[in-house]
């Protein structure tokens, strides 16, 4: 059978548009996937459509407006781009399912670029189910894909700079009732400045200056900032009412419209792990992170991993990282010489470097603390299927040493979002009930589907008509 | 336990070892459940939760008559587990369905039922044309010729079932030790040394469960238990309101309402992955039966590795060579749980093996000399 | 709860319905930024123990925006697109066979 495709890329986000356009460029027949209607992937979501959109461009920012020069670059190369297409499934030797308007579709390749991005650490708190809680990305979406900005009173909790960067442009867009209630815990500052000088170097200062540039921003917007807060609990019957809060020995509680919870960002870990790759545990960045060699190979043969899928790099470094993997299945099609890839490679791997400088100082100033990690018995955790941190530490205190064992007992994890949002909790808690480190506590065991497919579509999927396109 | 240790040592916590040892931990024995860690090939996990009894064991009477022994005993099992741990397993005693999409295929499940009867198996057992299946299955497919029907078949969660087993163990006092994976077995002079990563765990007697793992550990004991992997992959729907209450040979709904589609029977090795073909053919199946499905979304589906034999029954066998010593296997976890628990276990405990598994010892594999 | 950084929708530009309720949109809405934007809060009821659940990561990783659109039962309001016409219902509990 043919191999159809030379290379197929999973994700429109910085990563996967660089991966995607450099390996057009350079000649090889390149498909790129992605389930948005649109590319740009979370952090560029409806560039096209914003550009002529004065406003909301103003407000968004510059590092969000340069993304428009890589959807050009992305449209001009050549790439094959196929949207509003859900990959549910992946074999080794790179064969694709995906689904689009119903149909299951199988496509081959000779490498895989994984660029499924990153995803914002859950944030397991009393009343995170209800009606009016939303992660800060997700505001952040509904400000870029509709121009939606929340009206009345809005309260943002948790850290990072996400946290600040959607505050900052809270303030531009006219929302008037803001608190900010940073959950970062004291002691990061201190632990956080020996990474400082590092941070200076490289492009790492242009981090730190945004960053200064935004606190300040929020302080002369006379916005209520109240650091070191914890043990919060939302309240609210059909929607959220209020929040409740600690400052030190001091409780606190404002009523509320709208809450956006965010504790940072971590890889999404769905399709590797489902595909059989290798994760280790990121001590700096508090998550999983599939292992990778310097080009993004995988520890599967032909399966490259790009961008915040494979560690939280940020989207500059994150397209840098997409050309790389791209470099390197280049060579491999014998579309470049490896003098010429090691040539491009050490150039686009400086251009990534430069970009990570401050990380290590950023990542101990917004570490999650422990409470996150260890939330009360009476908080859910597992969002789908109602199960509480309470029932987990029964569960372990029984004998089910790991995830796998409580997803079979407890039905954590088997939900429609299949893990997605309890399996950093249910390791992290199981780790600490159990004296163990996350990476001997291991993860859930994912399995395909890994995004919806239905009865018949699945069905149908491996009937001759099931097209093998590519080929 | 005793200095010398407790009285009966079980070597795997899957479903046969966790109903031996609350079996016997049930009829007085103290007893250790020696378990493997979170990462472990489970047949539970694969176990598609039928009690199935309607066409089992035909032409193997002794197979057929301890599997309808098994499901009778299935209603106090579900009853006193429930009240020793409060969980609610799951368990449906709605009768199950075997769909035939053919004539060829009914005139096939009435051969079985008679030949059930002919060897002495009193199952109750009804054949039901389309009309009649229409009744009691509202929304059945075109496809569907009729089914064999017997109200003796029922279904369960085979992962709440091995909970609730092991909760009951520890909840009666028996010791559930998971992680703990057995390297080493050592007969002494009164019992049993089972090296552990822990340490020794000592026993007066002993039980083989360890599925796949009883292979290797099996000889140390004097004991063959030649058994091999056979797949079996598995696809799951998200919930579904409840409206199929029955056992049935191809899907069952759970108590959360999740449809299961199985299983298939692949001979594969130690390869736990899947195939869209295989998971696509299951589908289809299930559409067939119920096409009201076609939209309802797929949340997963797996695959996972029973334990087989080479004559596809159990084997219980006790040492020749060890006395006290047992082994344990079986592709019927659920079904044969109750005989696990009520028959199996207080008899090993006591160091004995009932009567009614004289013909399952491993011998009958062994190749006859002239 | 939102409201639009732009002038509100016009009339007579696209519409669906919510519940019957009719919902203006913008073209390039996903179907729960449009009912975010009307002002509606729960879309669906948990299957598991009836609980109000509303949009919450807005990129399809939490499966909390579980509708009903034009019949077809736990779609994910995140990822579809608004349409002219469309007919929306919140998912109450676990889906119904036909």
């Amino acid at each position: 059978m043919s191999q159809g495709w030379d290379a197929i890329v999973i994700g429109a986000g910085p990563a996967g548009m660089a991966a995607a356009a450099t390996l057009a460029e350079g000649g090889a027949r390149a498909l790129l996937l992605d389930e948005q209607a649109e590319p740009g992937g979370q952090i560029y979501r409806a560039i096209e459509r914003n550009r002529s959109n004065a406003r909301l461009s103003a407000i968004l920012g510059p590092d969000y407006r340069r993304g428009a020069a890589l959807v050009e670059r992305l449209r001009a190369s050549g790439a094959c781009l196929r949207f509003s297409s859900s990959v549910w499934r992946v074999e080794p030797g790179a064969a694709v399912w995906s689904r689009t308007n119903g149909m299951a579709t199988l496509d081959r390749a000779r490498a895989l670029v994984i660029a499924t991005g990153a995803m914002e650490r859950p944030v397991p708190l009393a009343g995170w189910t209800l009606p009016g809680v939303m992660t800060v990305g997700a505001l952040q979406i509904l400000l870029k894909t509709g121009g939606l900005v929340p009206s009345g009173r809005l309260v943002l909790a948790g850290t990072g700079p996400l946290f600040y960067l959607f505050a900052r442009q809270c303030l531009d867009a006219g929302v008037e009732h803001l608190t900010l209630l940073d959950t970062a815990q004291s002691g990061n500052i201190p632990a956080a400045l020996p990474h400082l000088p590092r941070a200076f170097t490289g492009q790492g200062w242009r981090y730190l200056a945004k960053g200064a540039g935004l606190l300040a921003a929020l302080s002369l917007g006379r916005v209520k900032l109240l650091r070191g807060v914890s043990e919060i609990a939302i309240e609210g019957e059909e929607r959220a009412t209020a929040i409740r809060f600690r400052t030190g020995r001091a409780s606190h509680r404002l009523g509320c419209d709208l809450i956006g919870l965010h504790e940072g960002v971590i890889p999404q870990q769905q399709l590797p792990r489902a595909l059989g790759c290798i994760f280790d545990w990121n001590e700096g960045q508090s998550c999983f992170q599939p292992r990778r060699d310097p080009w993004g190979a995988s520890t599967l043969p032909g399966v490259f991993i790009a961008g915040d899928a494979g560690g939280i790099v940020g989207a500059q470094a994150s397209l840098h990282e997409g050309e790389a993997a791209a470099l390197a299945i280049l060579a491999e099609l014998g579309r470049i010489t490896p003098a010429a890839r090691d040539a491009r490679l050490r150039r686009v791997r400086q251009a990534r470097d430069a970009h990570l400088t401050a990380r290590p100082f950023l990542d101990r100033l917004y570490r999650p603390g422990p409470g996150l990690i260890a939330p009360p018995d009476h908080v859910t955790i597992c969002r789908c299927e109602a199960v509480g941190a309470g029932s987990l530490r029964r569960a372990v205190a029984r004998g089910a040493l790991g995830p796998s064992q409580a997803k079979a007992f407890l039905r954590v994890g088997m939900g429609p979002c299949q893990g997605r949002l309890c399996g950093p909790s249910v390791t992290g808690l199981i780790a600490r009930e159990t004296d163990r480190s996350e990476a001997e506590t291991g993860y859930y065991r994912i399995r395909d589907p890994i995004k919806p497919v239905t009865v018949g579509e699945l069905a149908r999927a491996s009937q001759p008509s099931a097209s093998h396109r590519g080929d | 336990m005793t200095g010398s240790g407790y009285d009966l040592v079980v070597v795997g916590g899957g479903l046969i070892g966790a109903a031996i040892a609350w079996g016997a931990s049930r009829a007085g024995a103290s007893v250790a459940l020696l378990d493997e860690g979170d990462v472990a090939h489970r047949a539970s996990r694969g176990n598609f939760g039928l009690i199935w009894l309607q066409g089992k064991g035909v032409g193997k009477p002794a197979y057929m008559h301890w599997s309808l022994r098994a499901g009778r005993l299935w209603k106090n099992l579900a009853e006193e587990l429930g009240a020793a741990t409060g969980l609610d397993i799951g368990w449906r005693p709605a009768g199950g369905l075997h769909f035939c999409f053919s004539e060829a295929e009914l005139e096939k499940r009435r051969d079985i039922l008679a030949r059930t009867h002919a060897d002495g198996g009193e199952i109750s057992m009804q054949f039901l044309d389309r009309t009649a299946l229409r009744d009691l299955v509202p929304g059945i497919g075109p496809d569907v010729a009729g089914a064999s029907f017997s109200p003796e078949d029922s279904h369960v969660s085979p992962l709440y079932l091995l909970r609730a087993l092991q909760r009951a163990l520890q909840d009666g006092g028996g010791s559930y030790r998971p992680g703990t994976t057995v390297t080493d077995i050592r007969p002494e002079a009164s019992g049993f040394a089972v090296a552990t990563p822990a340490g020794p765990v000592r026993g007066r007697r002993i039980v083989l469960a360890a599925g796949l793992g009883s292979a290797r550990l099996a000889p140390q004991l004097g004991l063959s238990m030649p058994v091999e992997p056979e797949r079996g992959q598995i696809v799951v729907t998200e919930r579904v309101r409840p409206c199929f209450p029955y056992a049935a040979n191809c899907l069952r709904q759970t108590a959360e309402g999740s449809f299961l589609f199985g299983s298939s029977h692949e001979e594969v090795g130690f390869d736990e992955g899947t195939q869209v073909a295989t998971a696509a053919d299951l589908c289809a199946t299930a559409l067939r039966v119920l096409p009201g499905l076609d939209s309802a979304g797929v949340v997963r589906f797996w695959g996972s590795l029973r334990v087989m034999t080479p004559d596809g029954l159990p084997i219980y066998e006790e040492s020749s060579r060890y006395p006290g010593a047992f082994a344990a296997t079986c592709h019927s976890g659920v079904t044969l749980a109750s005989v696990h628990a009520f028959d199996i276990g207080p008899a090993v405990a006591a160091g004995t093996l009932p009567a009614a598994v004289a013909s399952f010892g491993s011998g009958r594999f062994d190749v006859q000399a002239d | 709860m939102f409201r639009r950084i732009e002038p509100s929708a016009p009339e007579g530009g696209p519409a669906l319905t919510f519940e019957g309720r009719e919902i203006v949109f913008y073209p390039g809405d996903s179907l729960a930024a449009a009912l975010l934007a009307a002002g509606i809060g729960a879309l669906r009821q948990s299957p598991v123990d009836a609980s109000p659940r509303a949009p919450y990561c807005m990129m399809g990783v939490c499966f909390e925006c579980l509708v009903e659109i034009d019949g077809r039962q736990n779609q994910q309001a995140c990822l579809t697109p608004a349409h002219d016409g469309m007919v929306v219902r919140r998912q109450i509990g676990a889906r119904q066979l036909p």
